[in-house]
């Protein structure tokens, strides 16, 4: 789907192992707006604010209207779509985690790093999300996991349909942790479920102590908190308690991990965590 | 503009209820707490009816205020955005009670 224009009928691309010369896809299979798809943003819509009433157009059409109740939550589909996702995890021992943040943030340096710290103990798969490349999955792949790319377009988050089509690709094993990194934004992933045991928001110390004021929306909607680029801190003035402290201002419930995935600082505890929601899932199918 | 998707979601779910008969009007029901702006919805509204039954429909979008319930005393609170210390207690801890709704309420067909 275009999100740009909502015209478009292409899915995300994805990207699996052995695909990565085929990060042109989105540009070749994607309709462009330069072309005979030019209803995207030219035509002379008509804006509600003109003259022209529903009470005119019936007159014009000599029939009455009626009124049907609907009572839809527009978001009834994707949910729906991201409980069965939930229900596969589930089923299989997998343990699922959403991480978002901006670009910046130092999500997939973090996923490197711990990737290796967990080797040979927890099997991890990725399901990683950019607007355009295969830069990141490759990055995962060299780190030791298995990964697999989507590519949204012009699409500013992953839905759990996108998400469906691509954990069928990636297949993560019975018993495992899967990673999706969500595309580099603090704000639309936030509104979409995809099925995910725990919701992770991640940003570095480099962005500055009032950024959930600002973005309340993400952090309300995470389970867990992660401040990265620690190693930075005696560079900055900036106060990592006020920074938490802000961040629980929004959500009281937060887990917060400080850590570097530069020095590794606060890995030990990080991946504590991640072992053991690894292990209660897979004790639990 | 994640209101893109959405706005074409509304569409698909209302031109299949309406069974192609020609929609007039749509109500949608959108909390301020939605993370969807309603101005962003109208103006995907009119791209993405553009050519379908719905083309030239009214979108009515009835806007829900935020409140807020304190974990803490109980007391309900209006809610600008999704957070906020209660003006009775003072604790940030609440839990939403309205303002995050997204729903098609009803459309007018012909």
């Amino acid at each position: 789907m275009c999100v740009t224009c909502g015209c478009g009928q292409t899915p995300a691309t994805l990207l699996a192992p052995g695909d990565d010369d085929a990060h042109s896809h989105a540009q070749q299979s994607g309709h462009r707006h330069d072309d005979s798809c030019s209803h995207g943003h030219s035509h002379g819509h008509q804006h509600r604010t003109e003259e022209r009433t529903d009470t005119n157009l019936l007159a014009a059409l000599g029939r009455d209207a009626r009124t049907i109740e609907i009572e839809m939550a527009v978001l009834s589909k994707n949910q729906a779509l991201a409980e069965r996702n939930r229900g596969w995890f589930a089923g299989r021992g997998v343990f699922a985690m959403n991480l978002m943040g901006g670009p910046g943030s130092g999500k997939t340096t973090l996923l490197e790093r711990s990737i290796s710290e967990l080797r040979g103990e927890v099997p991890i798969s990725v399901v990683e999300a950019d607007q355009a490349t295969a830069f990141d999955a490759l990055r995962i792949r060299a780190a030791g996991a298995s990964a697999i790319q989507v590519n949204t377009g012009a699409g500013c988050h992953l839905d759990a349909q996108m998400l469906a089509a691509a954990v069928e690709r990636l297949q993560p094993q019975a018993g495992s942790v899967l990673i999706i990194e969500n595309v580099g934004n603090l704000v639309c992933p936030a509104l979409f479920d995809l099925g995910e045991a725990a919701r992770l928001v991640i940003f570095s110390v480099t962005d500055g102590v009032d950024k959930p004021l600002k973005y309340p929306h993400m952090f309300r909607a995470a389970d867990v908190l992660l401040i990265s680029k620690i190693d930075l801190l005696p560079h900055l003035r900036i106060e990592l308690p006020q920074m938490i402290d802000n961040a629980l201002k929004i959500n009281p419930k937060l887990l917060v991990f400080a850590l570097s995935a530069e020095n590794g600082q606060g890995m030990q505890s990080w991946c504590g965590w991640l072992r053991e929601r690894w292990q209660v899932a897979r004790n639990a199918a | 503009m994640h209101e893109l998707g959405i706005t074409r979601s509304i569409v698909a779910m209302v031109a299949e209820r309406a069974t192609g008969h020609r929609v007039l009007r749509v109500k949608v029901e959108l909390g301020r707490l939605s993370g969807f702006m309603p101005e962003a919805l109208r103006f995907c509204f009119d791209l993405c009816t553009h050519g379908t039954i719905l083309d030239g429909a009214q979108l009515d979008i009835v806007e829900v205020d935020g409140l807020g319930r304190c974990l803490a005393c109980g007391l309900q609170h209006r809610l600008d955005i999704p957070m906020g210390r209660c003006p009775s207690c003072g604790k940030p801890a609440l839990t939403i009670v309205a303002g995050e709704e997204l729903k098609i309420r009803e459309m007018e067909v012909i």
